[in-house]
């Protein structure tokens, strides 16, 4: 049981000299429950390429599967891939609009035929998930804060109760108080519902930290598809995609440069303290207060 | 989808007609829109797309890209063409239940398609061949006299300028919201009249505050660079004719004496 790209081709503006190739020959295999981190710059076919997991967009060529049924057959039902797999947009807050945020979340599992009880109590239990305070559910979703916005608008999607999330730059233009509480909220998401997530960024450091696997994307194509650890490795090669590996990785290996040999297969902050730790014991000592 | 509408877009490519002065491309439309209206013989219209053909040989715009603009209108061509072929009162040819269809029915249904399919294409011609600013600034040189008369020529070129901007962004943003409802399960092409106009709520909502969000600020950023109107401004790159400029109004002047010309030598040629 999976979602299963096989030749994805994507054309922009086909048969004009406006031509792009958005998406060139990707395949992919997503296996259920993996955490998986989908990292370019802007304009590498990212939001392109996640937009064919639920059919927003027909591939030019090639077939998607999910589940092992080709979601461009005639008789699949789209609405019933995209209850399955769910996508938040970048900047979801801007696609909220009922009068409060209740009704708001209700939106997508009504769509979906269900009756009210059933999509009452998904709503609450997505409006839960996301840690919204109970007394905001009646309000306008256009009194809240921006995060606050945000959470409601991934319950929105929640709701539905995807198998596979995908979120599209989550943390765009949040603080970073906002941005931890996101990936902190994604985490847990995944781990109660143990369901597939993909997570877009341009950013190493958001995705460093939790995912299992991560595809890098440049020009339309995956570049490196492995996990965190080897993929930073390339840290070269990354650089002139411009992108860059976490700001630890970085600092590993000006370390080395300077002359210490530590390890720079380092992408987390963790890693890295027990690293330096290991070089100079007495730091470690200085941490316990010894 | 909504990428397809090329009506109204510019084609970026190099071209004389590309580099001609904005205002001699509006006249030139002003005068073939004319020409359209003033012609009545099949040799006036013949004339009329001669010119047409001519000046999109040498836009380098091609021409597929301007069919597919037509495609969006049509539905309002279908509609006038039938309109004209049964309302029109006259000799009757055939009876389709009770409607009739009459000689002269026939003839203006014609007319009308030819004269909308060329108004539309030639128009395109100029807004495929002119950037969106540069068809404000020659609109509002060419509209400048009506100052006297208290016109506030800047604030509506500025105005034109604004919207024109604002469509491609408009359109993108509308995909958008319409991708990210469809993510969640909407649908905007089932159910009858009344489910779909429905539907457009989820789409228009988010819409309608992101245009005010939108304009809010650009509101903020013209006052934050101390925007106070047209009074005393002058333009980055002002507006100045060229050999090919005056040689485009002469081609332009000869089309019309053509076109008037051409109705009175051969008036054999008056259709129907």
């Amino acid at each position: 049981m999976a979602l299963i790209l096989d030749h994805v081709t994507y054309e922009y503006g086909s048969g004009t000299k406006l031509l792009v190739r958005a998406l060139n020959d990707v395949s992919l295999v997503i296996p259920d429950g993996q955490f998986i981190g989908l990292i370019g710059h802007t304009g590498s076919g990212k939001s392109t390429l996640v937009q064919h997991l639920n059919g927003l967009l027909a591939p030019t060529s090639g077939n998607i599967y999910y589940n092992g049924e080709d979601i461009h057959d005639k008789d699949y039902s789209k609405k019933k891939l995209r209850s399955k797999v769910g996508l938040v947009f970048q900047y979801p807050e801007h696609q909220l609009f009922e009068t409060d945020v209740f009704t708001d979340v209700c939106f997508g599992p009504k769509n979906l035929g269900l009756d009210k009880k059933e999509t009452e109590l998904r709503a609450f239990e997505a409006l839960k998930q996301v840690g919204l305070p109970d007394d905001c559910f009646y309000q306008s979703p256009f009194d809240l804060s921006g995060g606050q916005k945000r959470r409601v608008a991934i319950a929105g999607v929640l709701a539905m109760k995807p198998e596979v999330l995908v979120l599209d730059e989550p943390t765009a233009g949040l603080d970073p108080k906002g941005r931890d509480e996101i990936l902190d909220l994604v985490t847990s998401i995944r781990r109660e519902r143990r369901i597939t997530v993909i997570l877009v960024s341009h950013s190493m450091d958001d995705v460093a930290e939790y995912v299992d696997r991560i595809l890098v994307m440049n020009k339309g194509s995956i570049c490196y598809d492995d996990e965190p650890k080897k993929v930073f490795a390339h840290k070269v090669e990354l650089e002139a995609m411009g992108l860059s590996a976490p700001q630890v990785t970085d600092m590993m290996y000006e370390l080395k440069k300077a002359g210490w040999a530590v390890d720079t297969a380092v992408t987390t902050i963790e890693e890295a303290k027990r690293e330096i730790c290991r070089f100079f014991p007495a730091l470690a000592g200085l941490e316990t207060g010894k | 989808m909504i990428r397809d509408i090329t009506l109204g877009q510019y084609y970026q490519t190099d071209s004389v007609v590309h580099r001609l002065d904005p205002r001699v491309k509006l006249m030139a439309t002003f005068v073939f829109i004319c020409s359209l209206f003033v012609v009545d013989q099949a040799v006036g219209y013949l004339v009329a797309v001669l010119f047409l053909a001519f000046a999109i040989r040498i836009s380098n715009v091609p021409f597929r890209f301007m069919v597919r603009g037509m495609k969006a209108i049509l539905f309002l061509l279908v509609i006038t063409f039938v309109f004209n072929l049964f309302l029109t009162p006259g000799e009757a040819v055939f009876q389709v239940w009770k409607l009739t269809v009459t000689r002269e029915g026939i003839s203006m249904a014609v007319k009308m398609a030819v004269r909308l399919s060329l108004l539309i294409i030639g128009s395109s011609v100029m807004t495929l061949t002119t950037t969106p600013n540069n068809l404000t600034d020659g609109l509002e040189r060419a509209m400048r006299p009506l100052q006297k008369l208290h016109v506030p020529v800047h604030e509506i070129a500025m105005m034109m300028s604004i919207a024109l901007r604002f469509i491609p962004i408009l359109l993108e943003e509308t995909d958008k919201i319409m991708k990210a409802q469809m993510a969640r399960g909407a649908s905007f092409d089932e159910g009858n009249l009344l489910q779909k106009a429905k539907s457009m709520v989820p789409l228009l909502v988010p819409l309608f505050i992101s245009a005010f969000r939108r304009a809010n600020d650009l509101a903020m950023a013209m006052e934050a660079r101390c925007y106070r109107g047209g009074d005393g401004r002058t333009k980055m790159k002002p507006l100045h004719y060229e050999k090919r400029d005056y040689a485009a109004y002469a081609v332009i002047v000869s089309y019309l004496a053509v076109c008037i010309a051409v109705g009175r030598i051969v008036p054999w040629a008056k259709i129907l």
